[in-house]
């Protein structure tokens, strides 16, 4: 051990992460943690888990399913809440449209994706969530960089990004009416690198899809869709063998891949540090218009 | 770039800092520059704001639409909110807290300098200091910024001339002398053009200095959090209750202040008792020592009463104990500081109510002159007041300690946060 008195710059973002985390959990009744299966929300279980081991997390982990999951997914998602033995809500988009709560899109360029959105906020309200941590973060997409770390939604579950409460230092206002709750964002200030970084410096274990593989796609405007049972081709598509890896997991129908020779961590940060797009670059979901995510994030999305 | 676990590239350090400008000096573009030159804009997003930026009839990419995302901002063509922009060297990540130049202007610089280890403040060479750019220096002074860079800018447009830049230089620390700024430097920039930027530039060979980029690597970082004064306020209790940690009880939180090691005597406060640290668990494992901002659990030797809210402290250096505050507060809501009015305060944290006592002068920020005939305080002002809270605050002067000199207020109307409370 040294004597010097520095973190290093991923020290430091941990040292905010768990502070923020301890937060939620000392100033709401009933917190959650959104976990999605993709690298932000398995870093917010590593994080989560550090900031009260040996004792376990006082989160529910809710995961809102599509029903159009990578395999690798689900699996890795059982495995981490075993092996933490933490609890699991799942939300499911297709009881969702079972119920007609909502209506499922239809057509080659459907998605599940805007669905999602009824399914949390149902959950939320059945579960009697007030706190809802997520794994956004401000370098992801332009609506999030002015998000804070505590978010407050109205009794409908909305965002008004006008009127947002300013957060100084590191006091955060938990003070909310009956039926309103948060959603909390520890990783604020991490970016794609940041995150990579730790992954390597922690040592966690990813699911496989992170790291290139051999897979059937179609090249869909630019977007490389993965072959599924939920996906239909369109006239002049067709499935070819490419060698891709994800940069984010998400829906099926609106994850696209990227070509890829990235086996190890270190072989994925110098794709990163070379990269000349956004990750969210192969999402089609945030193509749709210009202000997508933010028209999204009012009504209540992640 | 190289990487690795080897060669340092995981051992960078965390620099936050923040943009102080007036409308039209430049600021999208010196910021657009460091991101730029830094490789952190992508080309999607660069595509992107570049289409945007064509529809809107602008003659050149606006760099300011990377972040102005809301459908509000680009519609009115201005940004509403402080904006969080991260780019990276090899040498350390930043963390770049923009704040708009028109609206609501103090509320957001405030918040932006709240978390900064440093502040930019640009002067355009053709005005020199105006109004605005003491205000800047102000709000820099008063949130405790440790490094503050004058970046005196448009040097193009003035011929490279020295003589401006060294007039401009004299006025500022004229000025400043009346502040609590320790580490001011003077850049001359040209932000469009690149001069001393990230490169040296060739048209001032007159200036021997750094380049705004190496000063921002290189500026020393490691004395800004006091590592002296021991704080540690309890965020919570953590006790597994399972067989096999039966006994195990620590307290998390982050340090505020100073360094605690395993052998150490603190003090509990409110309680008064006194007790010996057992063991101090971290992100990476049990710690032989550890230090502000690390979030670390703390043991102790004895079973004391300790909740959220309560603070442990070296027994020979306590922070002050009172539930009168004195402090300069900026006021952050439409609805008026009351006189007399209750609120709910949040320091560190705890939690308590408080009413205003008194409200003894507002600043004119623009002349520092203290009003004490105007005792309006609204949305953007700042002025100095007394509280008396429902029970005491562990406290030091925000000076000395930025985690335990502060404090906001919250509405108990409206749960809204109305007030950014510096402890004098």
């Amino acid at each position: 051990m040294t004597l010097s008195y520095n973190l290093n710059h991923l020290r430091e973002l941990e040292a905010e992460s768990v502070f923020v985390i301890r937060e939620v959990a000392a100033q709401f009744e009933k917190p959650a943690l959104l976990f999605s299966g993709g690298k932000d929300s398995i870093i917010m279980v590593h994080l989560a888990v550090k900031a009260f081991r040996p004792a376990k997390i006082p989160f529910t982990l809710v995961h809102i399913d599509t029903g159009h999951n990578f395999d690798e997914t689900i699996v890795y998602r059982d495995e981490l809440v075993k092996s933490i033995g933490a609890r699991l809500v799942v939300g499911s988009v297709q009881e969702s449209i079972d119920k007609g709560r909502v209506i499922e899109e239809t057509g080659p360029f459907a998605s599940r994706n805007y669905l999602q959105t009824v399914t949390l906020l149902d959950t939320i309200e059945a579960h009697g969530f007030d706190a809802l941590l997520g794994g956004g973060r401000r370098d992801e997409e332009k609506a999030r960089a002015k998000e804070r770390f505590f978010s407050h939604r109205d009794e409908f579950g909305q965002w008004d990004p006008k009127n947002q409460r300013p957060e100084l230092w590191n006091i955060f206002n938990s003070r909310k009416k009956i039926g309103e709750h948060f959603r909390v964002f520890p990783i604020s200030n991490w970016t794609e690198m940041d995150v990579w970084q730790y992954i390597l410096m922690e040592n966690i274990q990813m699911p496989s899809l992170y790291f290139s593989h051999w897979r059937e796609c179609v090249n869909r405007k630019g977007v490389l869709l993965a072959k599924s049972d939920f996906l239909q081709l369109v006239d002049g598509e067709y499935y070819e063998k490419m060698h891709i890896r994800f940069r984010t997991i998400g829906d099926m129908s609106c994850t696209g891949a990227t070509l890829s020779s990235a086996h190890t961590l270190e072989d994925i940060i110098q794709e990163v540090a070379a990269a000349r797009v956004t990750e969210r670059g192969s999402r089609a979901d945030d193509k749709r218009t210009e202000t997508a995510m933010e028209d999204r994030k009012r009504e209540g999305y992640f | 770039m190289e990487l690795g676990k080897s060669n340092g590239y995981l051992d960078m350090e965390l620099l936050r800092f923040t943009t102080a400008g007036s409308v039209d000096d430049g600021k999208s573009t010196l910021i657009g520059r460091l991101l730029y030159d830094s490789k952190s804009i992508f080309e999607d997003q660069y595509e992107a704001i570049k289409k945007s930026s064509e529809r809107r009839g602008e003659p050149e990419v606006n760099l300011a639409l990377l972040t102005d995302g809301l459908r509000a901002e680009r519609e009115q063509g201005i940004t509403i909110d402080v904006a969080y922009r991260y780019f990276a060297t090899p040498k350390r990540k930043f963390i770049i807290a923009d704040t708009p130049g028109h609206i609501q202007y103090t509320r957001n610089m405030v918040t932006g300098a709240s978390t900064a280890n440093l502040a930019i403040i640009l002067v355009d060479s053709r005005k020199g200091v105006i109004e605005q750019t003491k205000r800047h220096a102000f709000i820099a002074s008063l949130l405790g910024i440790p490094h503050v860079v004058v970046c005196i800018n448009k040097m193009d447009l003035v011929d490279y001339d020295q003589k401006v830049f060294e007039r401009i230089k004299k006025d500022f620390q004229g000025f400043a002398s009346k502040l609590k700024v320790h580490d001011v430097q003077f850049l001359p920039i040209s932000a469009l053009k690149g001069d001393n930027v990230v490169d040296k530039s060739e048209n001032m060979p007159w200036y021997g200095g750094p380049t705004l980029m190496y000063l921002l690597e290189t500026v020393h970082i490691g004395s800004d959090l006091n590592l002296v004064d021991c704080r540690f306020p309890v965020q919570c209790v953590i006790r597994p209750q399972t067989d096999e940690h039966h006994d195990y009880r620590a307290y998390g939180g982050r340090i505020a202040g100073g360094v605690f090691k395993p052998g150490d005597k603190v003090m509990v406060l409110p309680s008064g008792f006194t007790t010996t640290i057992s063991a101090i668990d971290g992100t990476t494992g049990p710690l032989l020592k550890a230090f502000a901002p690390m979030s670390v659990a703390i043991r102790l030797e004895d079973e004391l009463d300790i909740s959220r809210g309560d603070m442990l402290v070296r027994v020979n250096n306590v922070p002050t104990v009172s539930q009168d505050v004195d402090l300069m507060i900026c006021w952050m809501s439409p609805a008026k500081l009351q006189p007399n009015g209750k609120y709910f305060i949040r320091h560190t944290t705890r939690e308590a109510r408080c009413v205003v006592k008194e409200i003894l002068y507002k600043v004119d920020i623009n002349t520092l002159h203290r009003m004490q005939d105007d005792k309006n305080v609204g949305m953007n002002d700042i002025a100095r007041i007394t509280l008396r809270t429902t029970k005491p605050l562990f406290f030091d002067k925000y000076q000395i300690n930025r985690n335990t000199g502060s404090v906001i207020l919250i509405d108990e109307g409206t749960n809204e946060t109305v007030g950014a409370g510096m402890i004098i």
